[in-house]
This record gives C-alpha cells, structure tokens and sequence, in this order.
C-alpha cells in the first residue's frame, strides 16, 4: 500500500520518470489469430515484474518480443531511451533464461557461461575471472568442467542463471525458469531468484504461470488474459483489490457476489449492506478468510453483514480450512477458519461489508 | 520373457542370412586371396602371400587404389560442399516450403544409377550438351575432350549420385539440434555467422562425418561410371577386380584386392562411428 501512496504524491516514482523498459501499444497476430493486444507496460530499473498469464495467454509471446525472437504486428518497444524493437536479438543488451535452460550440450558449464563473453571478444583474463565470479554467485564452481547433461535440473538452472547474468545485461528475461523443477527445489529456487535480484540490481522479468510464485517473488504483477493486460500492480494491491472478477478469482481464492445496488443499499440474494455505488447491477469479491464464524447471539456491529448457512465440505489446507457453507436462495461461500466445523452444522457467518471489492466482469474472449 | 520357440523364430533366419551369403563368402575369399593360379587356368591351392606382394608391387594395382581413393576424396569434399549448404538452407530457411524441397532432392534417388550416368554421358561426350553449347557460344573453336572418359567426368558423375546420401545425415542432424539453441546464442549476443561456427557446425558434425563416409565408401567401391565415363584414365579398382574376376580369370588376386578394401572400408567406418560418438551430445 505504501507504493501506492508514494505514486501518488507530487514526486513522480523512478517507473513514471524514465522506466528501463517501456512497451507501448504492443500487438501480435499469427495469421489470422490474435495473441497479444495493445499491450502497454514499463518495468523499472531494478524491478522485479511478473507477467502471469494462465497457458495461452500470450505471456511467452511478450516475452519473445522483448528478446527479439518474434517481431510485434504493431507497437513499439523502448529499453534506456532506445528503439529495442528494431535491434536483432544479438544487439540488444537484454538477456534470456529460457524454459528449458538451452544449455549448449557440446560445451562444458564453464564454456556455457563464458559463451556471450567470447562472441563479444573480451580478453582472455577478464573472461575467466568473470566467468569464475559468476560460478562461484549461483555456486557452481566444482561443476565448472562438467558437461550440462552430467548435471542436475536445478543445475542447470543455475549455470543458465549464470551465462546470462555473467554478461551485465540491462534487463534479465525469465521465461518459466522453475516450471521444469520439483516443489522443494523451487520453493528454495524462489528465493535464491530473488535475493540474487536483490543483489545485482537488475531489473528482471519473470513469465508464470503460478500465481504463488508470482506472489512471493515479484514488486509488481502484469496479468494477462487471452493477450491482455488484466491488471498490473504490486501483489498486496491485486490480491486485497483486484480489478476484474478473473482477476479475483485467478490470484487466491474468492467468492464472487452478483448483486443489485440501489440508493447506496447492496442487495445480494438475502443480504443487504451499504455501498457509496451508482445504482445498477454490480460484481463483489469477498476472500474467504474476510468472512468469520461468530455465535449468532453476538450483536452484530456496524457495517457488518449476517447469513447464516449450512457446511456442505470441508478441505484441509494445512494451517487452514476451507468451508463451503450453503446459504439460503443456494449462495455458497467459501470459508477459510482455523479449524474444522462439524459437516451439515449450522453456522452463523459475518463478513465487513468494507471487504466485498467491486470488480469489473471480466468478459468472455476467445 | 519371450518363449524360446519365440526367440529361435525372430533370431535362426537372420544368423542363416549372415552365414549364407556373408561369413561364407567372405571366408571364401580370404582363402582365395592366399591361393594362385596356375598357367592352365587352375587354382593352386598352396598357401602364400604373393598376391599381396603383387598388390603392392605392380604399379597400375596400388596406383589404381591411390587414384581411386583420390577420386572417393575428390567426391566426399565436393558433395559436402553442396549437401551442407543445401541441406542447412532446408533445415533452417525454407519455411512452409521445406517438404518440398525436401522431396526435390530425394527424387533423383529413384532414378536408376544407370540413366543418370548416360546422361551425364550425353552432355560431356564430345558431340555432347556442353560441348555443342560451347562451341555455338564460340567460347571453344574444338571440343572439350577432358569433359568425358576422364577422372573428371568420374568425380562429376559421383558427386551427382551421392551428394543427397551426403545431404540426407547431415539434413537429419541440423534438424535435431533444438531451436532455442540457435536462439540462447543471439540472446548472448553471437551473430548468425559466430552462431552458425560456435553452435550449429559443432553440433551437426556427426551428421557431416556420416554424409562424409557414406559418400567416400561409396565412390571407392563405384565400378558403373568409371566404366561409362572414366575412360583409361579413369580406371578405378573396382574395375580392375572385375577384370580380375572375369576375363583375367585371376580370382586369387582379385580376393586379396577385395580384402584389402574391405580391410580398408571397415577401419573408415570403425573410425567414423568413434567420431560420430564424440559429436553427440544427448
């Protein structure tokens, strides 16, 4: 929330004075389908920027276009002042962790990581300490002679981490570099990732599609849908006030409330609350852990909204349950508590009417 | 896990198959090679190295082997010349067009060996394609004789025949080498030149060194074009163990030459498979 309000103040933030990236108006078609639309987006020096989209959403596409290895239909793309977009890959000082690492197969770990250091004809010595400093960052410098299919996933992981740091780029593209990895490895990867961010100061772009990761490792996230930008902000602001009902629904878990407002009174099925809103049909999200379990004689304070309702299942997620609880006129919300609830109870729930979020629909596209 | 009945069936007719019409052939000439002929035509069966001594003593024997490998030589550089090209322009440039082209090259295999070296025939010969176009262009007053029954016309002609042999290994290998390959190395800043010498000529040499072999083994063995088109001086030999075989009537001599190539043939291929090995990284 603090970002937010310091973006709000008369000094502009380093993102709006002279972002390290800007992509401006950015579509791509292959033939006759679309994949990415009008796609405007800074990242700021030293950021770390998640572009989370579900498979097909055109994240991996954006990403190519920043690298340079597909060419947008239309818009335009800046790094530091510059024209990126009509460099070739080569020329741009912007580097690539790719999915699967592409690791040359015929070097060796520490020829891999010297590779952009030689193309670019550094001398000899600076290349093998560079190359050496490199090793010893992601801690690789025992595998420095071994050749990338005598090591493991998260090996390789690290030795792409390196080649690619190794180089000083402006920029640091990302593309699924944990997705190949076990949880374990990439939880701890997660965290390596991002204090290693931390400490170069890069900026660095990340393409997820785990909303999880996206969450714990990124200063800001651009969610994209079916080829657009569904919110960008940091990950406080889109889980405690997302903009669309996708995006409620994609990061975490929610309850999506349709209701009718009218003179500044929700109504929704049997509950009513106060809203400073236009009248007209509007969208609510509610988290399941905004909603309690209280005991029904309680009074109930200000603002606060009463349903009762039935438990219908139950899920364990470790430090919390999650509760379908049926209502009345079947609304079903999702509960998140810290203990389990006998089945078929009765439950009096109450949730602050400041938590329902009103989103936008999020409309159907193909 | 398989029934011994199973096991006899799939194994028994490929074991006959070798025996029949490999190990005993070949064993046979072995023997050959160390047996003679007598004056009357008949073969001496005492055994001695002589044949081995003729080989390697009477000039137009081992001169022919040398002129011959000089050929095979000549044909493996000039269809890796035009199989590499060739073949990395289809792999990585010909786009939606690639099958096509692909099916281009492949088609000249289904043409007999035997048209494709009378053709080739009909536009060196004297009276020939080129040599008409030559002269009716006034760029030669006489025909060119060098263009057919010469070395030349050998080596022109096998290139033909076996440059897809040459284009289809290393045709196979560009098209395993993964794309973000080519990829992480402009990411890294290489050039499509730095990309192509540090990245994918590297990874394609074990398509290159079996292009390389079949083109070379091949052409040593050839006996069709220098027939048709070498001439005295295109002799390869080949020709001369036929020779040896049939009018000469010397098939003690004619099995060592075969021995030796064969000797000569297996150590190219034990070599180039350890080659192959090295190149590949999976």
């Amino acid at each position: 929330m603090s970002t937010l309000a310091s973006s709000s103040e008369a000094t502009p933030s380093s993102a709006a004075a002279s972002p390290l990236l800007r992509i401006r108006n950015v579509a791509k078609s292959f033939g006759r389908s679309v994949v990415l639309r009008d796609i405007s987006l800074d990242v700021a020096e030293g950021e770390f920027l998640t572009i989370l989209g579900e498979s097909g959403s055109g994240k991996t596409t954006l990403l190519r276009i920043i690298a340079g290895f597909e060419n947008a239909t239309s818009g335009e793309v800046w790094m530091a002042g510059e024209r990126l977009d009509s460099l070739p890959p080569y020329k741009r000082r912007v580097n690539t962790v790719f999915q699967n690492y592409a690791l040359f197969p015929h070097l060796t770990v520490e020829q891999n990581v010297a590779y952009g250091l030689r193309v670019a004809r550094q001398p000899e010595t600076e290349v093998a300490s560079r190359v050496e400093h490199a090793l010893a960052r992601v801690k690789m410098t025992a595998h420095a002679k071994a050749k990338p299919s005598k090591i493991s996933g998260g090996q390789q992981q690290r030795v792409a981490l390196a080649r690619a740091l190794v180089n000083r780029p402006q920029l640091l593209l990302l593309d699924e570099p944990l997705s190949a990895l076990d949880a374990n490895l990439r939880r701890q990867m997660q965290v390596e990732l991002k204090s290693l961010q931390r400490e170069v100061g890069i900026s660095f772009v990340f393409v997820t599609h785990d909303q999880e990761e996206a969450m714990v490792m990124s200063d800001r996230i651009a969610l994209l849908r079916t080829g657009e930008l569904e919110q960008v902000a940091t990950p406080q602001e889109i889980y405690r006030r997302p903009a669309t009902a996708y995006t409620a629904q994609f990061i975490g878990h929610t309850n999506l409330l349709r209701g009718e407002v009218r003179g500044g009174i929700v109504r929704c099925s049997t509950l009513s609350w106060k809203a400073q809103l236009p009248d007209g049909p509007a969208l609510f999200s509610l988290r399941p852990e905004n909603i309690r379990i209280v005991a029904s004689a309680t009074p109930a304070t200000d603002g606060s909204v009463r349903v009762r309702g039935n438990v219908r299942h139950q899920a364990f997620h470790g430090a919390t349950e999650l509760l379908q609880v049926e209502c009345a006129d079947g609304l079903v919300f999702s509960v998140r508590t810290a203990s389990r609830a006998d089945n078929q109870s009765e439950l009096e729930l109450d949730f602050h009417s400041a938590d329902a979020i009103v989103v936008r629909e999020s409309a159907d596209r193909n | 896990m398989f029934s011994r009945a199973y096991r006899a069936v799939v194994t028994v007719p490929p074991l006959i198959w070798v025996t029949v019409f490999l190990l005993v052939p070949y064993l046979l000439m072995f023997c050959y090679s160390f047996w003679s002929v007598s004056a009357s035509q008949a073969i001496i069966h005492s055994w001695n190295f002589e044949n081995y001594r003729q080989l390697f003593t009477i000039d137009v024997y081992w001169q022919t082997l040398l002129r011959s490998m000089w050929i095979a030589a000549r044909v493996m550089l000039f269809s890796l010349l035009l199989g590499y090209p060739l073949a990395y322009f289809l792999s990585f440039h010909a786009g939606a067009r690639k099958d096509l082209f692909y099916q281009l090259v492949i088609i000249p295999l289904w043409v007999s060996y035997l048209v494709r070296a009378y053709a080739w025939k009909t536009i060196l010969g004297s009276d020939g394609v080129l040599n008409t176009l030559l002269q009716y262009v006034h760029l030669t007053k006489h025909p060119l004789d060098f263009l057919l029954y010469s070395p030349f016309a050998v080596v022109l002609t096998l290139t033909h025949i076996y440059t897809p042999f040459t284009f289809l290994p290393i045709y196979a290998s560009l098209e395993h080498i993964p794309r973000n390959l080519v990829e992480a190395s402009h990411d890294l800043g290489a050039s499509p030149l730095q990309t192509f010498w540090r990245v994918i000529f590297p990874l394609s040499i074990p398509g290159v060194v079996a292009g390389a072999t079949f083109a070379f083994v091949l052409s040593l063995g050839d006996f069709l074009a220098p027939l048709l088109l070498g001439g005295p001086s295109g002799i390869m030999i080949s020709n001369i163990v036929v020779s040896l075989f049939g009018a000469a009537y010397n098939w003690p001599l004619g099995a060592a030459i075969s021995l030796c190539m064969l000797v000569l043939v297996v150590s190219l291929l034990f070599v180039s498979e350890r080659l192959e090995k090295k190149w590949s990284f999976s």
